[in-house]
């Protein structure tokens, strides 16, 4: 069934990591009174719930937003590391090799530095902030590693990681200097919902429908690209306005998902490929596919960061690598055989 | 149809296409000769628009290419580049497929009649029964082969073929010349192919069309093209041409500056 029916499987893992999510925590809520809280919620249902009224409070304003912030992320570091996969036709781009991700990063960081969001308003600059980071170092980037028309995938890392450990270390700087807020951004560093509430999943949620959206509708176009941008053209692309679009879209995923829930490395890189491996590289499929794989392995993760040293939460980026790189490895020993990429 | 004229393109500063002027016909197969770098692959990347013209025009079935987009362009012509570090995962499929890009929807969904059109071009070039199988697991012939379909699936009037037989052994060249020959019979296109190999190029082409820096040397039927004396001048050696024994076609011999690895052999069967 994994192999055969990709997105049943996905959806289903989606659906028992996100309960896991919600019901695991310092106070662990049942099933039974989960499903209630969540029904007498809907219109029109009326449920008789015996659950305490502290239940309510922990599961809609603590662990749902936390839950759906931590899916969302999950879902646009995969998703955006299959498109960048695809687009540099490179298996080790992802939003951190190409340093957009540190770009992000360091937007996001300036924008709270200089004002830390107690505002509404304060709130929705942090993923702008985070984009325009990430659109400028794309750009920085990528004129960089250019040589003549080309640009080559080795000179485009070589240029991101340069670029990434710039502005990582600038960000750690504008962290130091501002040193009454330095304990909650360096657990914004490590990865992990520093902010709480429903309010950081809305001012993520339309930049992420755009980004993803967009992804989505790139599958056929990353395909096509795989053969080279020449290929490309006489198959009738407009190669170089897609490249640009794709590009557009990816910093858009990246920068939404950095915003609030920090550095989390390794989804971008090992969810597109595991779903690779099993589903083929067809991207019409691996985008989404991505995106599902991407948002169940964060939620996972989190679930485990919050439960292997409770009552403390271990930051989730800690967790991603932790356990991605063995499992990653261990896939890769797997398909060895196969040219899947 | 397609017309070329006057056609010049220049890299930077450098002239590498200058004042190239030919058609070709509907139906008739046109090979593009000549020494290495004399801008063969250049002419097919200037007439498929990946790099702009300095001067001149091109005309396919009559309509300027000049300002189309590369979509209306794919509608005209489809090319088949050379068979070199093709994504290995894809499935021949998938790749073939990629050829009905010019005609796919915004949501990129493929129809009833691409589907048609794959699987036409799948037949057409005897690749059905691959068509589950990845590109990485297939032999240089059948990756040019693939190429082929792919180009086909676009199904243009026009087709241009980038030394399609390079890295071919002698039974896949025949094999997919005599293919191109009969395509271009059948659906009466117009191809244009730059090939390295002159014996071939006078055996499937209706023109020659010999180039030399960037110009066109030489153009006309093979036996008008294809001489000594033509050969000499441009490929700056000697050569002996002598008619094909079944098809009279001409056959290029080297000649002079040759250090024979059996001189005495040689002497006694002469």
């Amino acid at each position: 069934m994994i192999k055969r029916r990709p997105y049943l499987f996905n959806l289903l893992a989606l659906g028992f990591a996100a309960l896991l999510s919600v019901a695991v925590g310092s106070v662990f809520i049942p099933p039974a009174t989960l499903a209630s809280l969540l029904l007498a919620r809907l219109p029109g249902v009326s449920v008789a719930t015996t659950a305490p009224e502290t239940y309510q409070v922990i599961l809609f304003q603590i662990r749902l937003p936390h839950m759906a912030l931590m899916a969302l992320t999950g879902a646009a570091l995969a998703s955006s590391g299959a498109a960048y996969q695809g687009l540099f036709r490179n298996p080790l781009a992802d939003p951190y090799l190409i340093g957009v991700a540190s770009g992000a990063g360091l937007g996001a960081v300036l924008a709270l530095s200089i004002h830390w969001p107690g505002s509404l308003l304060g709130l929705y600059t942090i993923p702008a902030s985070a984009f325009l980071g990430a659109v400028l170092t794309v750009a920085i980037v990528y004129s960089l590693a250019r040589v003549g028309r080309a640009v080559p995938t080795t000179t485009l890392i070589l240029a991101g990681v340069a670029f990434s450990a710039f502005a990582t270390s600038l960000t750690s700087f504008l962290m130091f200097r501002s040193d009454t807020e330095l304990r909650r951004a360096m657990g914004w560093l490590f990865g992990g919902g520093s902010l709480g509430g429903w309010g950081p999943v809305w001012a993520i949620l339309p930049y992420i429908a755009l980004g993803v959206g967009g992804l989505i509708l790139a599958g056929h176009a990353l395909n096509v690209l795989q053969f080279g941008e020449e290929q490309a053209q006489q198959l009738g692309l407009p190669a170089e306005r897609i490249k640009i679009l794709v590009i557009l879209a990816a910093s858009l995923t990246t920068a939404a998902a950095v915003a609030f829930t920090g550095i989390i490395g390794f989804i971008g890189l090992v969810v597109p490929h595991v779903a690779r491996i099993t589903w083929g590289t067809d991207y019409r499929h691996l985008i989404p596919l991505s995106l599902l794989g991407g948002a169940t392995a964060l939620l996972l993760a989190d679930v485990f960061a919050r439960v292997v040293l409770a009552p403390e939460t271990l930051p989730v980026g800690i967790v991603t690598a932790l356990v991605g790189a063995p499992f990653f490895l261990w896939i890769l020993r797997q398909a060895k055989t196969q040219a899947y990429w | 149809m397609l017309e070329i004229e006057s056609l010049s393109v220049a890299y930077i500063e450098k002239e590498v296409l200058n004042s190239v002027t030919m058609s070709i016909a509907s139906g008739e197969i046109l090979a593009v000769v000549g020494p290495n770098g004399v801008g063969k692959s250049t002419l097919i990347r200037a007439i498929s628009g990946v790099i702009p013209p300095k001067q001149g025009s091109i005309r396919a079935n009559g309509v300027n290419t000049s300002h189309l987009s590369p979509l209306q362009r794919a509608r005209l012509m489809a090319i088949v580049p050379q068979a070199r570090e093709l994504p290995p995962a894809y499935t021949v499929h998938q790749t073939v497929l990629m050829g009905r890009t010019p005609y796919l929807n915004w949501l990129g969904q493929a129809g009833k009649s691409d589907h048609a059109a794959v699987w036409r071009s799948l037949e057409h070039t005897d690749l059905s029964h691959l068509a589950e199988r990845r590109i990485g697991e297939l032999s240089g012939g059948e990756q040019q082969r693939v190429l082929l379909a792919r180009a086909l699936a676009q199904e243009t009037s026009i087709l241009l073929l980038d030394e399609p037989t390079t890295h071919l052994d002698l039974q896949h060249q025949s094999n997919l010349l005599n293919l191109v020959r009969k395509l271009s019979q059948e659906k009466t296109l117009s191809v244009l192919m730059v090939l390295h190999d002159l014996n071939l190029a006078g055996l499937y082409a209706d023109r020659v069309a010999l180039m030399s820096d960037g110009r066109i040397f030489s153009l006309g039927v093979p036996a008008e093209v294809i001489t000594a004396q033509n050969l000499s001048a441009v490929y700056h050696v000697p050569v002996n041409v002598i008619p094909h024994p079944d098809y009279g076609t001409p056959l290029v011999l080297p000649d002079g500056r040759i250090i024979p690895a059996h001189p005495s052999e040689s002497v006694q069967s002469s």
